[in-house]
Parts: structure tokens; sequence; C-alpha cells
């Protein structure tokens, strides 16, 4: 049985206390963009929700492999807790982004590579998390769902040069991004590091509370395999 | 290897039913794609190379679904595993056979193609064949692997697109642009980064799915 250790413990307090000091210094501490106003503030979140994206799809990748070469239950949960957060993030990056893009850029889209890239990124995990809940067997999906998520990480690069080169080949379309670039007021760069922090502690807390919710699913399927010969 | 190979070719052969359906589904998306185009319009010229991938790619969809299908009936698949021989190699027959169909039915829908959008298809001919072998190459290899693996899950015939498309999304940004600018007369070197890119793609993919067969064929 899984009891909330030290860490357990000290992980939302901590959250909790980055995430009230972010908000003061991305609405209060930081100083109002001269050329975007008031609607660059969301680059604070924006970036944060980046780096937790990356960093699950990361963890997606690596969690997968060691599925497949070791055969732990517990690989396999890390790699679904983290790609369901992965897609969470993913999701309100794309939503923060847009947001910001429709009064700078103009327009709520564009098929810059970096949202290219995003967009195909969030479909293939969309499609692993799809997988696992199709499979026949759970066991086999997540063996399934490991190839795609090794599969996943390694087109990753691929991906990345041929939207690159896609759009270098069109430059009409090539847009302005200056946004968020020259944070030169030191209170904004501690207000972006102090959002990053406080998300991605959040990140760690609800990867390991998802990691905890599995366990917990796997105890109880044990339980009831060993309850059913007996029951009947 | 090549006697699972031989297998499948035999049965098509045999058959023609993947061929013929390939075919028309090949041709039936190149019409229906020319609806949304204004045939006097100049975006329908710079649409032709994306109609033929897309064409390509929803027969080729069909085509290795059915690939693995037909193992499943029967419980061919079984049979299949139980021969002397490397689960890798299965997948690169399967792969190999899934390619030559593609290439067969491309061998018509190319002419067609050209025929129903107009293109200078005599001049290019000799570019565009490299960008569509390796393509289909690629194009084979992720299917295979995924169509296996859509095989294991419920909701078969849906779960291959959604697993394979993003996937391949390199693959068909690569063959689009590289096919789009051997047809607008740029030379063939000008697209040599795309053809290096479709062929890491093949590589990628064909030593993935080698490796991986294994764990989504075993029981």
């Amino acid at each position: 049985m899984t009891t909330p250790n030290l860490t357990d413990r000290l992980l939302p307090v901590a959250t909790i206390a980055a995430m009230v000091a972010a908000l003061y210094l991305v609405f209060a501490g930081a100083p109002t963009d001269s050329f975007q106003g008031p609607v660059q503030r969301i680059f604070y979140v924006h970036m944060a929700m980046w780096l937790n994206t990356f960093t699950a799809f990361a963890i997606v990748g690596v969690a997968s492999l060691l599925y497949l070469w070791k055969r732990d239950r517990r690989w396999d949960h890390v790699g679904r807790a983290a790609a369901e957060l992965g897609l969470l993030f993913c999701t309100l990056g794309l939503a923060t982004g847009s947001i910001w893009a429709k009064p700078i850029w103009g327009t709520w889209w564009t098929w810059d590579p970096r949202l290219t890239l995003t967009t195909v990124l969030w479909m293939i995990y969309a499609a692993y998390l799809l997988l696992r809940n199709l499979a026949m067997e759970p066991q086999q999906g997540a063996t399934l769902a490991a190839i795609l998520g090794v599969s996943g990480v390694v087109d990753l690069y691929l991906i990345n040069r041929a939207v690159y080169w896609w759009r270098s080949i069109h430059p009409a379309v090539i847009v302005d991004r200056q946004g968020g670039t020259g944070l030169s007021d030191p209170l904004m760069r501690m207000a972006l590091v102090v959002s990053m922090l406080a998300f991605f502690l959040l990140f760690l807390w609800l990867l390991r509370l998802r990691l905890r919710a599995a366990r917990m699913q796997d105890t109880l399927e044990d339980l009831r395999g060993e309850l059913a010969p007996a029951a009947g | 290897m090549l006697a699972i190979l031989w297998k499948d070719l035999l049965i098509e052969l045999r058959t023609k039913e993947t061929l013929a359906s390939l075919l028309l589904l090949g041709l039936l998306t190149l019409v229906v794609l020319s609806f949304a185009f204004d045939p006097s319009s100049p975006l329908r010229e710079a649409a032709a190379p994306g109609v033929l991938w897309v064409a390509l790619i929803f027969a080729g969809t069909l085509g290795m679904n059915r690939s693995l299908l037909r193992e499943r009936d029967n419980d061919c698949l079984y049979g299949l595993l139980l021969a002397p021989v490397d689960r890798g190699t299965i997948f690169l027959a399967k792969t190999a056979a899934n390619f030559l169909f593609m290439v067969a039915a491309q061998v018509v829908l190319l002419p067609l193609f050209a025929f129903f959008f107009n293109l200078p298809l005599g001049s290019t001919i000799a570019a565009l064949v490299p960008v569509l072998l390796l393509g289909l190459l690629g194009f084979a290899a992720v299917g295979t692997l995924f169509a296996a693996v859509s095989l294991r899950t419920r909701a078969r015939e849906v779960m291959l697109p959604l697993l394979m498309l993003p996937l391949a999304a390199p693959l068909l940004i690569a063959g689009i642009q590289a096919s789009a600018q051997l047809l607008a007369g740029q030379p063939f070197a000008a697209v040599g980064h795309w053809l290096r890119l479709i062929g890491a793609f093949d590589v990628v993919f064909l030593v993935v799915g080698w490796l991986a067969f294994e764990y989504v064929v075993e029981e």
C-alpha cells in the first residue's frame, strides 16, 4: 500500500506557494510590455506550458523504451501518466498561444513551423491515449502504445526538419516572431522563471498523483484477481 | 522472406481484389478532389501534387489494412508466426508486398493523374519516380507496422490512419513539396534535401518496424 511520503506532502505546498508567487509576479511584479500591452503577460504562462509539454513527451519516449525493454508495469504507468499530462499542457499551450496570437499576429492560427510541429505532436499523443483505450487487452495496449511512443520520439526530429524546410520555402508566410523576446526588465525574467517553476512543480505533483492512482488500480485489480476464484 | 512475399503476390494475382480496390479508390479520390477546385483556376495546378499524394495515401491505407486483415481471417497469422523465421523478416516481407501493390497502383494512377490535371508528365517523370518510390517505401513501412498494431484493437479500420498519418507527416510534407517543385520544372538537385529526408524516414521506420514487429504480434 502506498502512503504519502515526505515528497508527497511537500510538493503540493511548494506548488501552491510558487503559484501564488508567480501570480503576483506575472500580474503585479512584471512591468507591462511597451509594445504589446497587457496581453504579453500570457507569455509567462505559455512558456511554462511548453516546458511541461516537452518534458512530458520526453518522459513518454523514455518510459516507452524502458517498458519494451524491461517489461515492468511501472514504466507503462509512467508513460501513460506523462502522455495524459503532456496532452493537457499541449492543449493549454496551443490555447494560450492562440489567445496571444490574435491581437499580436492578427490571426488565431498560422502554419508557423512551431505550431505545425506542435499540432502533429498533439495528434500523435492523442492517438497514443486512444490506442490504449481501444486495445483488446490492457497488457497489449501497453506494448502497442509503447511502440507508438518510441516511434513518436524518433519521428520528432524528422517532423521538425520537414516543417522548417516547408516554411522556409514560402518566405511570404514567415511571421514576425518577436513576441516574448527581449525581456529586458529583470522583473520580467523573474516572472518567467517563477511561473515556469510553479507550473513545473504542478506538473510533478499531478504526475505523482496520477502514478499513485495507477498503482492503486493495479493493487485493486490484483486483489480482484485473487478474490475471483474464491468467490466462484 | 521471399516465400512470404511470393505468397502475398500469388494471392493477389489470383484474386486481384486488393489492386482493383486500390486503383478505384485512388481514382475516385483524384476525381472527388478535382471537384474542390475550379477547373480554370491556377490553384488547381498548385494543388495537384497534394491531390496525388492524398489519393495515394487513401488507397494505400485501405490496401494495408486489407493485407493484414487477410492474415487474421482463418488465423493465418498464427501459421505465419509458427514458420521458422524471424518476426522482423515477416515485417519486411509484408512491407515489400504492400510496397509492390502501391507501386503497381501508382503505375496506373500517375498517367491518369497527369491526364486529369493536365500536367507535363513526360518531362518530369524521370525525376518524379525516385521521389514517389522512396515515399511509397516509407509509407509501406510505417503503414505495415501500424496496420499490425491496429489489428489488435477494436475499431481497427479507424485506428490505422489515426496512428499512421501523424507519424507520416514528414513524409507527406517532403513528398508533396518535392513533387510540386519537380512539376514546376525545377531541376532534380533542388529537391535533394527533401529526398534525403524521405530516405531518412524510410530507414527509421524500416528499422523501428523490424525491431518492434516482434512485440506487436506476440501473444
